[in-house]
């Protein structure tokens, strides 16, 4: 069976090096009264909707909202403000830095030719509520969200694993996610299929995809070497030119010179 | 000896054995129209789809993890295995997006290839798609025509970049090589052939007894579901939206040449073929303008910023400072500021977007792909119900999934 993975730190790979003084620049967040449109937009949300941040980066409005709000605000937006198109939704992990989910919702008005994207923070334990019927995109996008980040979603109604296996331990798009297995993954599958008793006859899987066995002979690696299943590797080159001495019977022998290859399409 | 195999295929607790007359089929994984590895859940009444339950996953090769794991760099040839069938354009999107990050302008001789290899590959993924489409319908004949043709815009492809199918023909910055002598020679008798061979599709499909029997009202999605479904590109065209990016929000050289996007209030299967048939000649007429706009350029490739991109070869070799540079590229990867970037581009399959949260580490600390075939592959649930089981290949078919991206 697989297991459930304990470590909760953050496994994804680091910088090797990182200069003591380097300060990342940040994007510049701009004002939303620098856009007419979006300074009305916001304006509008202001009214009913608690908006604890608001701006424009890279040309699109960000507004950073209180999680209960999630579905009236969009439901806002779609009817009162025409961004009729959800784009896109999901998440992103900060349980290490600070406990919480991530989650933002990419917006699209056709009539304004605007985009807006919702974001809002969860903690762990808590749920988010489902914005499916607003948008029926939401429907596989929230559970993507839950499939590989783990986020929970109130009254989805369909609320499972899409994308990885139903039996799946884990939300592997979250920071603590392991990148390799560990000892017991390498017989996963032999015990799986076969039992654990032929841990002997087949050998651990390998899991290595890059891994080249030069005296492997069996799956022929030794490129331009190649010798007969079960025989012992060989140094002498192998012939790789297929084509019988004298033709095969009844089959005009190949000529390459013969053959004539099309520069240009006819 | 072997035993018995232990795997235990999961059901989803699917009742086969019903006692209302209906049958529950399983469709795919390993099926031939399902283009690639789709399961679908079909509850039938007769010949009639009452339920349908699509399963993906199949295919999940986990991109967005390894995104976040490798450098920006490395993640470009990752993004071909995408969307197959038209490879640059998810290069393009995702260089694109990294593009707006760190705020680099693309030099124009690497816009004007670049939007060259994007049409080509528009019109590579739109044969496919006929191409396979027919075959589903029952057109044989179809097929091998648009293969022939999709096999010259590949050999143009391959005269580039070496490569057919995974082309990674684009780099953050610009592109790796100027064009092949005599390239754009070979590529202006292959728009010039093109719109003949576009006819003779037409004309063997669009009064077709059968083609229209098969398409004509099957797979109707109104405007309010494609907008709701969160449809684009050609599906939400094809539902009487006019809106492509490329028009709206135009990059690369989308705003300096003349092109009509198609579109029709017909809803239907066949009005999205008459759209895919338009939209290739469209790609001709822009390729035709790109064509003279090569010669006035200036030979730059590769944009300027030593502190995110790498100088040309010779100066790599030739002075010390680039080598640098190079390296602790190569090596750590490039730093973008801290932020975050939704791009969207138009890829032939719909809206292809690359959601970059940047914490101004070598590494992204989160990147999202909006695929449209995953949003085009949810609809299905509601599209195939009171739908013949001969129709069902007919709507996947013409939907253009392709799980590369689906499952990512």
């Amino acid at each position: 069976m697989m297991r459930e993975y304990k470590n909760r730190k953050n496994q994804q790979k680091k910088a090797y090096y990182n200069d003591r003084f380097w300060v990342a620049p940040t994007l510049p967040k701009l004002d939303p009264q620098e856009d007419e449109i979006f300074e009305q937009d916001y304006k509008a949300l202001k009214k009913s909707f608690k908006i604890k941040e608001a701006y424009i980066q890279l040309g699109q409005l960000v507004l950073v909202i209180n999680p209960q709000d999630n579905k009236t605000v969009l439901e806002f937006m779609k009817n009162e403000l025409d961004y009729t198109f959800l784009s896109e939704l999901s998440a992103s992990d900060y349980l290490e830095k600070s406990g919480e989910f991530e989650i933002f919702y990419q917006l699209l008005s056709i009539s304004k030719r605007k985009r807006a994207r919702v974001k809002c923070r969860i903690k762990e334990d808590s749920a988010i509520e489902s914005v499916y019927t607003v948008f029926k995109s939401a429907d596989w996008a929230e559970r993507e969200m839950f499939d590989l980040v783990g986020v929970k979603v109130n009254n989805h109604y369909n609320l499972k694993r899409i994308i990885m296996p139903d039996d799946w331990h884990g939300h592997p798009l979250r920071k603590a996610y392991p990148l390799q297995g560990d000892e017991a993954a390498q017989w996963y599958e032999v015990d799986k299929i076969f039992g654990k008793e032929y841990r002997d006859v087949i050998g651990p899987e390998q899991r290595d995809s890059a891994r080249v066995d030069k005296k492997d002979t069996k799956n022929f690696a030794r490129i331009f070497h190649e010798v007969p299943y079960g025989e012992k590797p060989s140094d002498k080159p192998t012939k790789q030119d297929y084509q019988e001495e004298d033709g095969v019977f009844f089959i005009d022998e190949f000529k390459k010179e013969n053959s004539k290859v099309l520069n240009t399409r006819r | 000896m072997q035993q018995v195999n232990r795997l235990k295929p999961f059901f989803e607790n699917l009742n086969f054995d019903r006692e209302d007359n209906r049958m529950v089929v399983n469709f795919g994984p390993q099926h031939p129209s399902a283009h690639g590895q789709l399961r679908l859940i079909l509850e039938l009444d007769g010949e009639k789809v009452t339920k349908a339950i699509p399963d993906i996953g199949y295919l999940h090769r986990g991109m967005e993890k390894m995104a976040e794991n490798m450098i920006y760099n490395e993640f470009l040839p990752t993004t071909d295995r995408m969307d197959y069938i038209a490879a640059t354009s998810n290069n393009y999107g995702f260089a694109y997006s990294v593009e707006k990050l760190i705020g680099v302008e693309v030099p124009r001789r690497a816009k004007v290839i670049r939007t060259m290899l994007l049409e080509i590959n528009r019109i590579i993924s739109h044969l496919f798609w006929l191409a396979t489409h027919a075959l589903d319908v029952g057109a044989m004949t179809i097929f091998l025509y648009c293969f022939r043709e999709r096999e010259f815009a590949m050999d143009l492809m391959e005269d580039y970049c070496g490569a057919r199918l995974t082309h990674s023909a684009v780099r953050i910055g610009g592109v790796p090589l100027d064009l092949p002598n005599g390239w754009l020679d070979k590529l202006s008798v292959f728009i010039s052939e093109l719109p003949k061979n576009i006819a003779d599709y037409e004309g063997l499909l669009d009064q077709n007894r059968i083609w229209k029997m098969r398409l004509e009202d099957v797979g109707v999605i109104s405007k309010e579901d494609a907008l709701s479904w969160g449809c684009s590109g050609v599906v939400l065209r094809g539902s009487g939206v006019e809106w492509d990016i490329r028009k709206e929000e135009p990059y690369e050289l989308y705003d300096e040449v003349d092109f009509d996007v198609p579109y029709t209030d017909r809803c239907d299967s066949y009005g999205r073929y008459k759209l895919y048939m338009e939209e290739m000649r469209q790609s001709v007429r822009i390729l035709k303008q790109l064509i003279p706009m090569y010669a006035q350029t200036e030979p730059q490739i590769m944009a300027h910023a030593p502190q995110y991109i790498s100088a040309p070869k010779e100066q790599i070799m030739t002075q010390n400072y680039s080598l640098m540079q190079h390296f602790v590229l190569v090596t750590q990867g490039m730093r973008p500021p801290v932020g975050e970037v939704y791009a969207p581009t138009e890829s032939p399959k719909g809206e292809l977007g690359f959601y970059i949260n940047s914490e101004g580490d070598p590494y992204p600390y989160r990147l999202k792909v909006r695929a449209p075939s995953f949003w085009h592959t949810s609809i299905l649930q509601e599209l195939l119900v009171d739908h013949y089981i001969a129709d069902v290949t007919a709507i996947i078919g013409n939907l253009n999934v392709v799980f590369g991206e689906i499952d990512r």
